[in-house]
């Protein structure tokens, strides 16, 4: 199979499901507007439109305010239109997903590209970490000049040389478990199939893995958690990678639970349960408590499937270091090291809070210690939990991450407010996180699919663009440079 | 193994509405009537169940609203907006924030924990406490059925002196004199606190609290009238300053706390000689000279002392220093003296979340006293015009005390289920051995440097992004 030949998806222009998108600006247009077109003429962003002698502000949302070179409210003739914050816009969103992450993103998914102004698109408002951390990049012109075309921003997942595929996955970063039943099997296929257009991989969850996915095969990674739900010989045989899941960042150290609501008749079937009642997936695996019963699992599957990648998903403990080196002389293929501020299903506040390290701190310790063992060519390191945009996945590949797993953003493609409502009642309103049969179908394949190509489309441009700078030809470069970060918190004045 | 400890929380609904971080604003203007309106597409039958309560002249609607905006965006002429709610902004202060006064409100309502989707939201770190994190094990479990099952894990802990040794004579017998201390099943104890509409029925109510849990309600000693003395057993009055003349009116309490003096000694003897059989704490506040103040009470055979951080969980008399430190550094001082085993650290002040408590006793203490939430709990806003002598916009002093004892059972309730999740995730089955257990937690300070410290210079013809 040659991978390298793999065509990079077209974006096509894919609006809002909802009638009414939501943008940081309002504009309102007075009785006094002599509809001139002036306003319909200069506004680069086709927020205005003139229909048989009517101008009607129809796209408000696109809106830069302030950030405009051509205002409309100064250019109009007549003083008909005026700006002000849209208050819905100020409810959205928190501190991590801001809601200016949260419009930047949805612009991503309708058009593939990066905002064109107004919005904040690379940080968020946490006051740490990602949001500190910012990238270091030499002036324009001074870097080695590199064609768009020669920037590799894809990642071999296979650095073990055995016998085992050699997966390379196109962009530096694959979907995150969500599981059937947890998700809706709209939102499960729009992920999967965007993977499979990206050239890369979904992750299945705990959950089963549904039929609707076989045509992807070769794109989904089915997950081995600990409630075992769904796991089946065949699951395992028809995979190119399998994940285990020891623990995840949202809750580390608890079991999954899903709710009875969730528990529908097509959920029990595929998990094999009963309908209504909810579901426990315990902490831990039982039938591991050291590294040599975890080496027993990873050959237990290659046992079934010689041929299959192996990933491990771990939590960020203070000794996850040790968790990360145990895990490739058990023979793991990958280390995914989930950090406690991510997730996207159901869990206590007070462990997402509080439960295991971010991230940031977790992968340059792995990093460095797998250095010191001197394997860390021999295993990927995929990071996740509150990666959520390009220039995060920048930030922590420069802290020493091979790629990562996205889960939230993927949501947000598909209109997520994050209203943090999953887990309540008929499941998400929005219909993403849900298996209620009505509003399941407020999803349409076909649209999600390409909002989750045109979000990751913007991305990996954002990536070449940022490699570009570096005078980097391939994201391995970037690597573990540490040198290409600041912390705003350590930054030295300038002399 | 003992009972399983377990607190059988039941819904007990507000008297108020709530205030709701952001509002709904809809329009009539301009409505088209469209046959199938958006408010009727409703998922949560918001509009359906819409009411005005018109004694507090407020409108369910935003009490109901789960701000899932489809029919701010579905609505044809864009009549319905939601917009920030001011009030709910202005709610307490930096400390007992906005967030946290929602958080006890609705544990104490429902007594369960606060659960939610999509990720953690909040900051990266902050001051005191949210500069930590709490540690977890992959593969290690204390209990072999989940954190809820038969073999539980124990947030037991105990109040007073333990000896260092036993001593038996040549027959086996104990020569040895026990002394006094208590067992409380929840690391928690409750303070009045020191401001609110309170009422006789108030103090009634969180004292039967305190009895159903098995721990301890503190309250200045002429608080505790006879209408109490069926609780008696789990009050500890705060005596005043000073000797203790007579331990009259003071007999079936098995605790009592003394306010730390110059002559505390003096007092404390007076006290002893008046109630032998109590358990006696002395209230130190927690200040520069705090730790010096401790190891001289400990060595004294002090059997408990309380150390008293400000309203805003830091110093009494610097801002800048966190309880968290100070904990750690009078933990530390009494393991080097060789007498941490011999007595008992309880904290409080500021202490607000059930993470503030597994938090606490990781940097040393024994048990933590609460003292707003249990005013929070029942619906308190925190706007202080009882201190202006105004009143309670949710009328607490009316309340009645069943209601109050079981909003304050439901938020310990949450509490306790809160420690086991993260004692489960440590792989800690005993909260007795939660205390100190710094390798079980994880420092902003010991973890921010480290890893970014050397990311602070600017070359020379770069900029950042």
């Amino acid at each position: 199979m040659n991978l390298n030949s793999h065509k990079i998806p077209d974006v096509v222009n894919t609006p809002s499901r909802f009638r009414n998108p939501i943008g940081k600006y309002r504009l309102s247009r007075s009785k006094e507007c002599i509809a001139c077109g002036r306003c319909v003429e200069i506004c680069p962003y086709g927020v205005h439109d003139i229909k048989r002698g009517r101008v009607l502000t129809r796209n408000a949302y696109r809106c830069v305010g302030p950030d405009c070179v051509t205002p409309c409210i100064k250019e109009c003739p007549v003083k008909a239109l005026s700006l002000r914050r849209n208050p819905t816009f100020d409810t959205l969103g928190d501190y991590r997903w801001t809601p200016d992450l949260l419009a930047s993103s949805w612009h991503m998914a309708e058009t593939g590209n990066v905002p064109p102004g107004g919005l904040e698109y690379r940080v968020g408002a946490s006051g740490g970490g990602f949001d500190k951390l910012r990238l270091l990049l030499p002036l324009p012109g001074k870097a080695l000049p590199v064609e768009e075309s020669e920037v590799d921003v894809g990642v071999d997942l296979n650095r073990r040389n055995d016998r085992a595929h050699r997966i390379r996955i196109e962009v530096p970063f694959y979907g995150g478990g969500m599981s059937y039943g947890s998700v809706s099997i709209m939102t499960m296929l729009s992920r999967i199939k965007a993977a499979s257009a990206l050239g890369t991989f979904c992750c299945t969850g705990e959950g089963g893995y549904p039929d609707e996915l076989k045509p992807y095969d070769d794109h989904v990674i089915t997950q081995v958690a600990t409630g075992l739900f769904g796991v089946r010989e065949e699951t395992i045989k028809r995979v190119k990678i399998v994940e285990f899941k020891y623990a995840q960042g949202a809750k580390p150290g608890l079991g999954g639970h899903l709710l009875g609501d969730k528990v529908t008749p097509g959920v029990a079937r595929m998990r094999e349960a009963v309908v209504g009642f909810p579901l426990f997936s315990p902490f831990p695996f039982h039938s591991v408590y050291s590294v040599e019963d975890h080496k027993k699992h990873v050959d237990w599957i290659k046992a079934i499937n010689p041929q299959a990648l192996v990933s491990v998903k771990v939590s960020t403990p203070t000794d996850v270091d040790m968790v990360a080196v145990g895990s490739y002389y058990a023979g793991a293929h990958i280390i995914h090291l989930d950090g406690s501020y991510g997730g996207t299903g159901a869990a206590p506040d007070i462990a997402k809070k509080n439960i295991a390290m971010p991230i940031e701190y977790a992968l340059p310790k792995v990093h460095r210690f797998l250095i010191q063992e001197g394997v860390r060519d021999k295993i990927t390191v995929i990071a996740s939990g509150g990666i959520r945009t390009p220039h995060d996945v920048a930030k922590i590949i420069a802290l020493g991450a091979d790629g990562v797993c996205t889960g939230t953003a993927d949501l947000v493609a598909l209109e997520c407010i994050r209203c943090h409502n999953c887990e309540s009642g008929r499941g998400c309103a929005r219909g993403i996180a849900t298996t209620d049969a009505e509003l399941m179908n407020l999803i349409d394949v076909e649209w999600g699919t390409q909002r989750i190509i045109n979000l990751f489309l913007a991305w990996r441009r954002e990536l070449v663009r940022i490699l570009k700078r570096l005078g980097m030809k391939s994201l391995r470069e970037l690597v573990g440079r540490t040198d290409c970060l600041v912390h705003l918190d350590y930054m030295k004045k300038q002399e | 193994m003992p009972k399983k400890y377990a607190i059988h929380t039941k819904p007990a609904p507000n008297r108020f509405k709530a205030i709701t971080p952001s509002g709904i604003i809809a329009w009539e203007e301009g409505c088209l009537k469209c046959a199938v309106c958006v408010k009727k597409r409703c998922v949560y039958r918001v509009y359906e169940q819409r009411g005005l309560d018109s004694r507090q002249m407020v409108d369910s609607i935003d009490n109901q609203c789960m701000n899932c905006l489809r029919c701010v965006q579905g609505c044809p002429k864009e009549l319905i907006h939601k917009s920030s709610n001011p009030e709910f902004k202005s709610l307490g202060d930096t400390h007992w924030t906005p967030d946290i006064i929602a958080k006890l409100w609705a544990q104490a309502e429902t007594g369960k924990i606060p659960v939610s989707g999509a990720g953690y939201p909040g900051p990266f770190s902050g001051d005191g406490f949210d500069a930590m994190w709490t540690d977890m094990s992959e593969i290690v479990r204390p209990t072999r059925d989940g954190i809820h099952g038969r073999e539980y894990i124990s947030t037991a802990v105990d109040l007073g002196k333990t000896p260092r040794h036993l001593v038996f004579n040549e027959k086996g017998e104990l020569q040895s004199r026990i002394p006094k201390f208590l067992d409380i099943p929840i690391p928690v104890l409750m303070r009045v606190p020191s401001f609110g509409a309170v009422s006789e029925e108030t103090i009634r109510g969180w004292a039967m609290a305190a009895k159903r849990l098995g721990t301890f309600l503190c309250l200045p000693v002429h608080q505790g009238k006879k209408h109490l003395d069926r609780y008696r057993s789990h009050l500890m009055p705060i005596l005043p300053e000073g000797l203790l003349k007579s331990g009259r009116g003071l007999r079936g309490l098995r605790a009592v706390e003394l306010p730390w003096t110059e002559t505390w000694d003096e007092a404390l003897n007076s006290v002893r000689k008046a109630m032998p059989s109590a358990l006696i704490s002395v209230h130190l506040p927690l200040d520069k000279a705090v730790k010096q103040r401790a190891l001289a009470l400990a060595r004294a055979g002090v059997s408990m002392i309380h150390l008293e951080g400000s309203y805003s969980g830091r110093a009494m008399d610097d801002d800048s220093t966190a309880m968290k430190d100070v904990l750690r550094s009078v933990h530390r001082a009494l393991i080097e003296e060789g007498i941490r085993d011999e007595m008992t650290l309880v904290a409080s002040g500021g202490l607000a979340l059930a993470e503030h408590v597994a938090k606490a006793i990781l940097c040393g203490a024994d048990a933590v006293v609460i003292d707003f939430p249990i005013l929070i709990a029942l619906e308190c806003r925190m706007c202080r015009r009882c201190v202006k002598g105004l009143s309670c916009p949710v009328e607490i002093e009316k309340a009645e005390a069943p209601w109050v004892a079981s909003r304050v059972y439901n938020l310990f309730g949450a509490f306790h289920n809160q420690l086991l999740e993260v004692m489960g995730a440590m792989g800690i089955r005993d909260a007795r051995r939660l205390r100190g257990e710094v390798g079980r937690a994880m420092f902003f300070e010991e973890l921010d440097k480290p890893v970014f410290g050397t990311l602070g210079e600017v070359k020379e013809g770069y900029e950042l992004e």
